[in-house]
Parts: C-alpha cells; structure tokens; sequence
C-alpha cells in the first residue's frame, strides 16, 4: 500500500510539474474520446428517433403487399407491379386467430377542389377499422364509421396539410369538396403528424366502398375486388410469427399457388422493419464510432510519443531513483501509471467536452442526439487502454536504462 | 563487513576489450572510514559502482554483510541499494523539481517507505532545518551536497559511499561538507568510503587505498 501510495506521489510529480505538456499530450485523446461520445450519440439519436417514428404506426401491425418480395435471385414481379390481393382476401384474413383487425386499403390520384382552391391527392379507400389498425389521430371531427363504410356514404376524412392547403383557417368538417367528379363531405381533419415515414399530412381517406363504386372498379377474373394493400393488426406482438404463417398459407390457397411456387404477396411487420432499421442505424453508428475511434488511435500515437520523449529528458531522474533503490518494476510502473493517468484524465475531459456538445446540438435541435452510459464507459476505459498500450514501450525503455550510464547523462 | 576478492571489471569497446579492473582485494570492517585514492583513469569510480551495487564484476566475488552479491540481478541489487547503501555524488544527483525534503523523502521511498519526521530530522542534522521546502535552484552547491547527505542519513543504509563528494564544491563549502562525513563516522559510528582526489581530504579519513591502473598500489594507515 505504501508502496503504491509512493508510486502514484512519483507520477503526480512527473506530470504537475510540466503541466502545459501533460495537457498537449492528452489533447489528441480529449479530441478523440469527445468524438466518438458525440458521434456515436447522433448515430443513437437518429436511430431512436427512426424506431420511434416505426413504432407510432403500431408495432402490432402486418401489411400486406401483392407481388414477391425483392430477392437477389434474379427479375421477379416486384411489389406493386402486380394486382393480385383482393377485398375477399381480406375478409379471409379477419376470420384468423390474434388477429384483431383488418384494413384492406386501396388507392388512387385525383384532384381534390375546394371553392377556388384544388390540389392533388392520393385517395385511399379504406374501411373504419384502418383508423385502428394504422393508430391515427384525430385532430377535429371523426373517423366515418363502419355504417358509412357499408352503405357507401360519400365522406372523406383528409390529413392536416390537405386541410390548410383547400381550406385555409376555416373549419373543413362539414365542408363538401369536389374530388374528381364525385361529391364528398368532410367529416374529420387528422392530427399534424411530423413522423419521418408514412406521414398522414396529405392523405385523404375515403369509404373503399365509395372508391369502388365510383372511381376504380377493377376486379379480379373471379369477380373480387382489387386492392392495393392489405394491413392488419394482431392482439398479442408475439404471436406475430404465427399469424404471418396462417396469412401465407391462407392466402396461398386462396390463390391457387402449388407448392414450389413463389408467393405472389409480400408480408412485412413493423417488428421486421424495425429491426431492419435497428441494424442499419448501428451499422451507420458504428461507421461513425471507426471513424473517430481513428482520431483516438492517433491520440495514442501522440501520448506514445511524447512519453518516449520523457523517459529520455528524464534518464537522469530515472538514473537516480536506480541509484536510490528504485527496481525496473518500479520505474516500469511509475510511467505505465503515468501513461494511463494522463490518458484516463483525457478521456474524461473528452466525455465532459462530447456529452456537452451533444447536449448542445439537442437542444438547439441540430440533431437528436443520445448519450448512452455504455459508450461512455466503453470511451473511458478505451483511452485508459491507450494509455497502457502506447505506454508500454516507453516505460520499458525507462526501466531498462543502465544507471551508471543514467546517471552519467546531462 | 566489504570482502572484495580479486574483483575484475572488463568493459566491452567495440571490438577490443578495456579491463579497468585487474584483480582487487579488499577488506572494509564495520564503522571504517576509508579513502580511495588515485589518478583519473585509476578505476576508483567503478570500484565505487561495484562496491555500490550498481553494477556486478566481470569475475571475483563480493561479500556484503557476508552476503555474496557478485552474482544478483538487477532487481535484487536494486533491493540492497534502497536498504543498505547511502549514495553521496560529486554532481549531488538532486531531482531539480523537487524541495529538499521531497529529495530526502524520495531516496526513503525505495528503502521501506516515507516517514517526513525522519526527513526533516536528517536535514535539521545537516544543518538545513531552515531549507527544507527550498528546490535546488535556490540552494548553494554545499547546501546541495548537504541535502544529498541527508537524503543518504534518512535512508538509514549500512554503508554510506561518496564519490568525489566536494569535487565541485569551494574549499570552504568542501569542508563543512567533510565535516558533515567525518563527524557522522564518529558520533554514530557509520561505515563509509569515500572517492578522492585530494589527499588533504584523505587525512581525514583512518585508512588510504591508493588505486593506480586497476589495481591497489599502496594501502596506508593514517
């Protein structure tokens, strides 16, 4: 104990009285440490700030799109390019276990027209449940109701920009606009919606009865109803696995797929998308944390350096304590301590100075930034391992040194 | 207490061969003061370097304390240097960043461990009690040599060896520095060899070896 008490007197000694140096040499390690906190806390941020947008829509919530899913094996009929889900396939897929609700959903362009105001517009025809399924938010009125729905009632729900752009600061609902040829009554404005996917700003959403009746027929050889997506949403998130296997194979029989043949719906749960964006964002996190990991490297190089540089202005010291006593393991240890303290107090300051100029970029809203503990730690005990790595050769040097010849230099 | 038996010394250069020691035998009892004398060139510093403990001979053996150390490695020498051997150089080797008192303190570090009253004690001894929190900067050169004294005294050691210890001192600085050694031999009875030059300072001391191309030459008893 007491020894190491002497130990660490010896390094305070070594390192306070060049004070300006000590801080130059740790300045490649704050530089680097602070780097990798606040890049690493924008990559956490943004991925937080992704899965967060994801997970409004429901993490309960499977969709359903017709055409294969897009392989690396070669052409196939991508999503979209082909019309093969229909309201029937739907209304199938209510009858299944855990399933809570089914949205099919179809959609087309029109030009929306408000006294001297029109805009274009993505109809979509849904039915009542999709309010439930996709957790849509009112910002005035309601949602038409599953009566409206089947009988067909010529009303719109429109999302807010829709709202502003057509009806300025009056008050839509109630208001009749002309879509197309067809007559509608607005019903309900949704809430402002800022999510980066999927925003509900400029949708409209009308009956899909009404969209069948009056703007696009298009029907199967069978007679069914096409529409272009189906969405739905399960009771219980873990069951999810299971109903995306009933949904196939209900689906496969109902369109008459043999077995070996691709199937002609693509599925695809918010989990699964979640997930997807979960490992690209820390792919990209991790990008950012190599790249100023780079920086921390350098840093190192510099306290390596400058310790090689020490060991020889200070041969005689080290000449001297040989004199008195002092034993390689001693010496070894007072640079390695040196080395690691200078590093470790480097590495804290760049924690300090990283976390601060994340916490300045969110609140000035320049990024979303999180600092995680786990990174912090990682940064710590990264620069104090630098410091040992890259203090190991010069503190040997050190404690190898003759000290008749140590004591001998000027 | 010292047993020197036909001590040898080669050092390497380049491809020849410089023997500066050629057989040396010696004795030194407990609480002897003794003087090495002789021309530079002679081997007295590195007769001194082995007696010291800072380097091994080439052949021969050394007994210190009936031990013999001839043969240890670098950190067993190490060990007996901090507890039983008292350097005091010509040059003083005093850390320049350091007081006095951490001076004295550093040399206890290495010899089992830092006791601060012991260290202001031994500089109170040297006569420097008003100068223990001054660095050598501020310090004359026979205040310096005094400091490196009584970092030697706070180490307690066996054996005290001083190499040319007034080689850069004034003559009068050099004598209360001799002063300091001789009355430390006889008021508490300290073993302690000392390298010179200067035979005035060799009068002091009860017994002279004179050292002349690596090898004893005469031996006087004064």
């Amino acid at each position: 104990m007491k020894r190491w008490l002497s130990l660490l007197g010896s390094v305070w000694i070594g390192l306070s009285t060049h004070k300006l140096r000590s801080f130059l040499t740790i300045l490649g390690v704050v530089i680097g440490v602070a780097s990798v906190i606040t890049l690493m806390s924008v990559g956490r941020g943004t991925q937080q700030t992704i899965l967060s947008n994801i997970e409004s829509m429901g993490t309960d919530l499977i969709t359903i799109s017709p055409g294969a899913s897009v392989g690396f094996g070669g052409v196939r009929s991508t999503g979209g390019s082909v019309q093969t889900l229909t309201q029937e396939d739907a209304e199938a897929l209510a009858g299944l276990d855990y399933v809570s609700a089914v949205a099919p959903y179809s959609s087309s362009s029109l030009q929306l027209i408000y006294g001297s105001e029109n805009m274009g517009a993505q109809i979509m025809g849904v039915t009542a449940e999709y309010y439930e399924v996709m957790n849509l938010e009112m910002g005035s009125g309601g949602f038409f109701t599953d009566f409206q729905y089947q009988s067909g009632t010529r009303v719109a729900v429109i999302g807010y920009e829709v709202a502003e752009t057509l009806f300025g600061t009056a008050n839509p609902v109630g208001e009749e606009m002309r879509m197309g040829t067809v007559i509608v009554r607005v019903v309900g404005v949704l809430a402002e919606d800022d999510s980066m996917f999927s925003s509900t700003d400029s949708a409209v959403y009308i009956p899909l009865t009404v969209l069948q009746q009056t703007i696009s027929q298009e029907r199967t050889a069978q007679g069914d109803h096409i529409v272009s997506s189906i969405a739905l949403s399960v009771t219980d998130e873990s069951k999810a696995a299971y109903v995306e296997e009933e949904i196939t194979s209900t689906l496969r029989s109902r369109h008459r797929l043999s077995t070996g043949e691709d199937d002609d719906f693509t599925i695809r749960s918010v989990q699964e998308i979640a997930e997807m964006i979960t490992e690209t964002t820390e792919n990209m996190t991790m990008l950012l944390g190599a790249i100023a990991a780079i920086a921390l490297l350098v840093g190192g190089i510099g306290v390596m350096n400058i310790m090689l540089v020490s060991v020889l202005e200070r041969t005689r010291e080290i000449g001297i304590r040989k004199a008195l006593g002092a034993r390689e393991t001693d010496i070894w240890l007072q640079f390695l301590i040196e080395a690691a303290l200078l590093t470790f107090a480097g590495g804290l300051i760049g924690v300090i100075l990283g976390a601060g100029l994340s916490l300045v970029m969110n609140v000035t809203g320049i990024y979303t930034t999180v600092i995680s503990v786990d990174i912090i730690i990682l940064a710590v005990s990264v620069s104090i391992g630098i410091g040992l790595f890259f203090g190991f050769y010069p503190a040997w040097n050190a404690s190898r040194l003759n000290p008749i010849e140590a004591l001998r230099s000027e | 207490m010292i047993k020197l038996q036909n001590i040898t010394k080669v050092y390497p250069m380049g491809k020849r061969e410089l023997t500066v020691l050629k057989g040396v035998s010696l004795n030194i009892e407990q609480g002897e003061l003794v003087a090495i004398m002789g021309p530079s060139g002679s081997g007295k510093t590195t007769l001194m370097n082995l007696i010291g403990c800072l380097d091994t001979p080439t052949s021969g053996s050394y007994y210190l304390d009936n031990k013999e150390v001839s043969h240890l490695k670098g950190g067993e020498l190490a060990v007996i240097r901090g507890q039983k051997i008292g350097f005091i150089f010509q040059t003083f080797n005093l850390l320049s960043r350091l007081t006095a008192l951490a001076n004295v303190e550093l040399g206890m570090t290495y010899a089992g461990g830092v006791d601060r009253k012991r260290a202001i004690e031994a500089l109170a001894s040297v006569g420097l009690a008003e100068r223990v929190h001054h660095r050598p900067i501020e310090l004359s050169g026979g205040e310096q040599q005094r400091v490196a004294i009584a970092r030697a005294i706070a180490k307690n050691p066996t054996l005290f060896l001083a190499d040319e210890p007034t080689g850069q001192l004034d003559s009068h600085s050099g004598e209360e520095v001799i002063s300091i050694l001789t009355s430390l031999h006889a008021e508490q009875g300290v073993t302690l060899i000392m390298v010179t030059h200067d035979a005035n300072i060799a009068s002091h001391c009860q017994r002279i070896i004179h050292l002349k191309d690596g090898e004893i030459v005469t031996e006087e008893k004064v």
